[in-house]
């Protein structure tokens, strides 16, 4: 056996001169930082701190531009109704996403839920509770398959929920034979589709159950993403997938698990919507996928994964709320409010690549 | 000292093929308690898939292995660690957006004692950190000042340090370490190979996979030279020169007899 060498001293001839070199292997928050740097460490520690700003930023600007008319108990409350169903459904984007994966198929999720709990009521005489739970076990189960294809098929996020978004939407279709549950039929009937329609009032503002679930539920999965070991995983794996498998994270049950909370979520926002439609249709909702997207984006989400705070797409899809109903108060063509978005979107992305080489 | 120890980790006649190619080919392994073995081999020897045989990547077709004498079988990397050897992969496996302490035990979280952890799921962050900046201290890697910052925040050497430290908190049986030295510079391969002489002063069995001739010869106890998809024999550095151990590993010499038996 050789001795063992005291540490650190040099032991190859050209490493001699290691001694003399400086002690420290690299350091951190030296004093040559410029307020630049500072500002992007401060954001990539805090990733949701860009939508927060913005958004508080355009609430004082619509604010100043519009005037009491925006910035009233009222109009606050009625965006947060607004962005309450993409906002639950961005929530289930956001798990996928930072996995590194895309579900286009939540919006279609979502509408063939509801429609699973208004026709199993109306239909086949369920008692409307049965019909919701039916609801979100289609929602799962949707879920289920995307994420069975993703994680042990092992075929693209992308490719698997855009032909998922095309088989439920010709699903649901098919199984609606394209009928619309009216509102009053379903009060008359199964009030309790409704649930999330209802709402509290605090003076002018108004608090639909639908909005108060969507804030609770951005909380919770808060709490799970950051303080239990299932959401560091979701982390992990859109991190480095590989590195997570060796480190023990166990990576394709977790991916499944993913893809099928976020189904059950989307039958969640299913429910919501006959909440703020009143009706079941099954041509609602066309532009969840899009829009939820669009929240997560904007959130500061990175669509390669692994980074970024759901607060952020609380935030992101309240932008997107923000814009639209202070355009739409200052008296603008609604098409400022997509071109907005266009930017804001693009903005947000170059701001996380901005951010991004804080790391490098 | 071979005479009287008996090797901890022990593979025989390991048999590994893929299609029509033979990786391992009746490959033996032997490592003693407390000493460095360093596993040398030219590319496509072999050498990487009897490691991932070790450390349960992958599963070997024929053969057995034993540690501490008892038969083992892996099939995924969570057996072996759960067997008590620990791997440093090349690629360390570690999140880069996850801090360092979230990084140490991944796979493996502490949860908060009573309902917060059983019914919430809580993860003990004070306990985890606690331990991992004990960890670092105790490989005199404290010149990270925050356990809680993304590991992608730190140098080449600082991550494999948290590796090696990863894998020394929670190996209680072998380490071993995928070419630990290859992706730093002078400096950082010091302060690793500082590391790897730190593990072993606590008796920890190292296994070293290596290029690197200076560093093998510097710190390991005994080598393995893979050829073939089998084991050709086992040096001691002090034995034999670099320039030996490559042309045993190429093929330019021919291994005494006695040797090749060990």
């Amino acid at each position: 056996m050789t001795q063992p060498k005291p540490a650190s001293t040099p032991s190859q001839e050209f490493e001699s001169v290691l001694s003399g070199s400086a002690r420290e292997v690299a350091s951190f928050d030296g004093p040559g930082k410029t307020f630049m740097q500072r500002g992007r460490e401060f954001l990539h520690g805090n990733p949701a701190a860009v939508p927060l700003i913005v958004l508080l930023v355009s609430l004082v600007v619509f604010g100043v531009l519009v005037g009491s008319k925006f910035f009233s108990a009222f109009a606050l409350t009625l965006i947060l109704q607004q962005v309450a169903i993409t906002g639950i459904v961005a929530t289930a984007q956001t798990l996928v996403i930072l996995t590194a994966g895309i579900d286009l198929s939540v919006g279609a999720i979502m509408v063939l839920s509801s429609v699973v709990m208004g026709q199993f009521t109306f239909r086949y005489g369920l008692p409307a509770e049965l019909a919701v739970l039916c609801g979100f076990a289609v929602g799962g189960l949707c879920g289920f398959i995307n994420g069975f294809l993703i994680a042990y098929v092992r075929l693209p996020p992308f490719i698997v929920t855009l032909g998922m978004w095309q088989v439920i939407l010709a699903t649901n279709f098919l199984y609606s034979a394209n009928e619309t549950i009216r509102a009053q039929d379903i009060s008359a009937g199964a009030p309790i589709l409704q649930f999330f329609g209802q709402n509290v009032r605090f003076g002018g503002a108004v608090f639909t159950y639908g909005v108060i679930t969507f804030v609770v539920l951005v909380m919770l999965l808060w709490y799970v993403l950051n303080h239990t070991a299932w959401g560091r995983h979701v982390y992990a794996i859109g991190d480095d997938p590989d590195a997570a498998e060796l480190s023990g994270v166990r990576v394709k049950p977790i991916l499944v698990s993913v893809y099928v909370l976020s189904g059950i979520i989307c039958a969640l926002a299913g429910w919501a919507l006959i909440g703020r439609l009143g009706s079941v249709s099954p041509t609602a909702g066309q532009f969840a996928n899009i829009e939820s997207i669009t929240a997560v984006v904007i959130g500061g989400i990175s669509l390669f994964g692994g980074r970024g705070s759901i607060l952020g797409t609380m935030f992101g899809a309240l932008i997107v709320g923000v814009f639209a109903l202070g355009l739409r108060l200052w008296g603008t063509d609604p098409q400022w409010t997509y071109l907005m978005i266009g930017v804001l979107i693009i903005a947000a992305v170059a701001i996380d690549q901005w951010i991004r080489k804080a790391a490098a | 000292m071979n005479a009287t120890v008996q090797p901890i980790l022990t593979a025989r006649g390991l048999v590994k093929r893929y299609g029509r190619v033979t990786a391992l080919d009746h490959a033996d392994f032997d490592l003693y308690p407390g000493e460095i073995l360093a596993v040398i081999g030219d590319n496509g020897a072999g050498k990487s898939t009897l490691i991932k045989a070790l450390s349960g990547a992958v599963s070997a077709d024929e053969g057995e292995m034993r540690l501490d004498g008892k038969p083992i079988h892996f099939r995924s990397p969570m057996d072996a660690r759960a067997a008590g050897i620990e791997t440093v992969y090349q690629n360390l496996a570690l999140s880069p957006a996850l801090s360092i302490a979230d990084n140490m035990f991944l796979g493996r979280e502490l949860r908060k004692p009573g309902v917060l952890g059983s019914v919430f799921r809580m993860l003990d962050r004070t306990a985890m950190e606690k331990t991992a900046r004990e960890k670092l201290s105790e490989l005199g890697l404290m010149t990270i000042q925050n356990i809680g910052q993304a590991v992608e925040t730190l140098s080449g050497g600082q991550r494999q340090g948290v590796a090696v430290a990863r894998a020394a908190a929670f190996g209680s049986k072998v380490i071993i370490m995928d070419e630990p030295t290859a992706a730093l510079g002078v400096k950082e391969s010091r302060r690793v190979l500082d590391l790897i002489q730190d593990v072993k002063a606590r008796g920890m069995p190292i296994v070293l996979i290596s290029h690197n001739m200076p560093h093998v010869f510097e710190v390991a106890d005994r080598i393995h030279i893979h050829r073939l998809g089998r084991r050709l024999a086992v040096i001691k550095p002090s034995d034999y020169t670099m320039s030996d151990a490559v042309a045993l590993m190429t093929g330019a010499m021919k291994p005494p007899t006695e040797m090749a038996a060990a």
